[in-house]
């Protein structure tokens, strides 16, 4: 295998796993279902308040 | 001697063994795990010391041997109370309270030598010892750099990490004793890097300096570590992992993964303290700024990142911006982080497309460190008053601005042209402590403040006012830092490259040296305003720890039932 043989399936392969992982993020952060789940968890450090104890 | 030893810690596990046998609990593998590994380690500090071959490994047998004999009688006064038992409804505390003490402390004594260089550089002639080897500035500043990144930012996560993870998990922290093992093995760990540097002892990597044998040391350590936290989230109560928590993790991970690959190397002698390195050449510098980068990526940013999401929420009461936002800027900076090393190698032996991607991963990397800059700000909307009344969270609003000025500086300096001009002057020592000082530095003070009253059952701090002047005195001493190295780097650089008209260079370096005196003076000014800013916050947080309340800041006029104990 030449160099530019590699190069060009290191840069291709590269790009389209990068594109996959980050269209795979946006699926599940912008997936309906999961709205009520982040909604809750972007409160999640209020919670508690001044429970010391593990229930 | 190893008799002495070996019976003290059989006669520790002996009079545990009642307890243990009684509990219904899993057998206390924690207990076995450290007291095993203090034997082992204390029969091999026993050979190290009578066969060292060199004054450091010496040193650091007797250290080894100490900590072995401590952790031995540790065991010996603590068996036959309650101390061992952990009490699973309630969190477990006690290791953070330490932690907030450790990097307190651990901070001024990082930032102290770090004023010290300064001014070695500013008055060589006067500040030069030259009978004293251990204070040459090249034994001090790896002193100061590994005090500064590894032993305060080190405590300062380990420590939130304890915090957080408990809280958004709603689980006592995994392992027992174990947590307790992290935090004294790595102050251990601290110590002998320290006294290896000063010894000049090190295996000559930039912040990977400690030799093999306390590499091997912080292996073990992180590994428990690791368990602890992935022990927490096993057992969590909460179905979510919390964002914070996935940086944090992120954080462990890859640091576990990068100390080992960076660190792989053949010692000359089991009791030696030299080794030989696995890599060399262009190899070797390509892992070596692997390493060397992704510290700054995982250990400076993903970390304290992890801090943002849960400390800045906490202290303005609001939820998290957009926590679609924190999942991408999560995503997304783990994965381009790794790739942005070969930056440190422009116009090296490392191959033209190497060095390419480093500079275009860098580039990209504004995008997740921009997004989470905006996401950590756009949490105070619809709170922005606080800024007025707070200065613990002025703190870390300004912690997050220097956080948006620095990433956006290093991906301009990280491109090829610029890189020509800024490479090895004093424009990188600035880029790296307006995120040094600016964002690890003022988070961290933000997340002490916030920690030390939430720790010790406190209302509020000592003093707000004194808050307010550390906030100013560490601001004023980073703009005086950064804008003299950006003078002496950039006249440095523009020094260095200028010829005259047959071809010479126009100065010879001494001269460029010379030049640096003015922007010195003011940096070791800046860094000293700067120290004195944390030594403010050390009186500050011990006076709370009291339950002190400042007289002139009574804690509210209209409950009288709230009375400054003094």
């Amino acid at each position: 295998m030449s160099y530019e043989q590699l190069s060009a399936f290191a840069q291709t392969s590269g790009m389209i796993y990068f594109m996959a992982i980050f269209a795979a993020v946006c699926l599940y952060v912008f997936w309906p279902s999961n709205r009520a789940k982040f909604d809750k968890a972007a409160r999640m450090p209020l919670e508690n308040e001044d429970i010391d104890h593990v229930r | 001697m190893v008799r002495i030893i070996r019976a003290g810690f059989w006669g520790a596990c002996l009079t545990m063994e009642p307890n243990l046998l009684k509990s219904k609990a899993l057998p206390r593998f924690d207990i076995f795990f450290t007291c095993g590994l203090a034997f082992l380690v204390a029969l091999w500090a026993v050979f190290a010391v009578s066969r060292a071959e060199d004054i450091g490994m010496a040193v650091h047998g007797w250290m080894f041997l100490g900590a072995a004999i401590l952790t031995a009688l540790g065991f010996v006064f603590t068996a036959h109370g309650t101390a061992l038992q952990s009490d699973q409804s309630s969190y477990s505390d006690g290791v953070i309270r330490f932690g907030v003490i450790a990097s307190t402390f651990w901070g001024i004594v990082g930032m102290l030598v770090g004023v010290v260089i300064a001014s070695q550089l500013a008055f060589p002639d006067l500040l030069s010892f030259k009978d004293y080897g251990f204070l040459n500035f090249g034994r001090l500043r790896p002193l100061h750099t590994s005090a500064v990144i590894f032993a305060f930012g080190g405590n300062v996560l380990i420590a939130t990490s304890f915090y957080v993870v408990q809280r958004t998990c709603r689980a006592r922290l995994f392992g027992g004793m174990l947590p307790w093992f992290v935090f004294w093995g790595y102050q251990l760990f601290i110590v002998l890097a320290a006294t290896g540097y000063l010894m000049g002892v090190t295996s000559g990597q930039e912040y990977a300096e400690p030799t093999w044998h306390v590499d091997l040391w912080l292996t073990v350590v992180w590994v428990a570590y690791l368990l602890v936290f992935l022990g927490t989230l096993w057992k969590r109560k909460e179905p979510h992992i919390y964002v914070a928590n996935w940086f944090y993790l992120a954080f462990i991970v890859t640091i576990a993964m990068l100390h080992v690959v960076n660190n792989l190397a053949v010692p000359t002698s089991p009791y030696a303290s030299s080794s030989y390195p696995l890599f060399g050449g262009v190899q070797n510098a390509l892992t070596q700024w692997w390493y060397g980068h992704n510290a700054v990526g995982f250990f400076l940013t993903a970390g304290f990142l992890a801090i943002m999401y849960y400390f800045i929420p906490k202290q303005v009461n609001r939820p998290v911006y957009s926590y679609q936002l924190s999942i991408v800027h999560f995503w997304a900076l783990i994965f381009i982080y790794i790739w942005a090393g070969p930056h440190h190698l422009h116009y090296t032996a490392l191959p033209q497309w190497a060095q390419t991607l480093g500079m275009t991963f860098s580039i990209i990397l504004w995008m997740p460190s921009w997004g989470g800059m905006i996401n950590g700000l756009m949490t105070l909307s619809g709170a922005w008053d606080k800024l007025r009344t707070d200065p613990v969270l002025r703190m870390f609003v300004a912690s997050l601005a220097f956080y948006g000025m620095s990433t956006f500086e290093g991906p301009v300096m990280s491109v090829r042209a610029v890189n020509s001009l800024s490479h090895y002057t004093d424009w990188t020592i600035g880029h790296v402590h307006s995120g040094a000082l600016g964002w690890v530095g003022l988070v961290s003070f933000g997340a002490l403040y916030a920690l030390t009253p939430w720790l010790w059952k406190r209302e509020r701090l000592y003093s707000l006012k004194l808050v307010e002047m550390h906030f100013w005195l560490s601001t004023i001493g980073i703009l005086f830092y950064i804008s003299s190295m950006w003078v002496s780097g950039i006249q440095q650089g523009l020094m260095w490259r200028s010829y005259n008209e047959f071809g010479f260079l126009t100065y010879s370096f001494v001269e460029t040296v010379k030049a640096m005196h003015l922007p010195y003076i003011v940096r070791a000014i800046g860094g000293l305003l700067y120290l004195l800013g944390t030594c403010i916050m050390a009186y500050n947080l011990w006076r709370t720890i009291q339950g002190a309340v400042a007289k002139k800041e009574p804690l509210s006029i209209t409950n009288p039932n709230l009375v400054p104990a003094e």
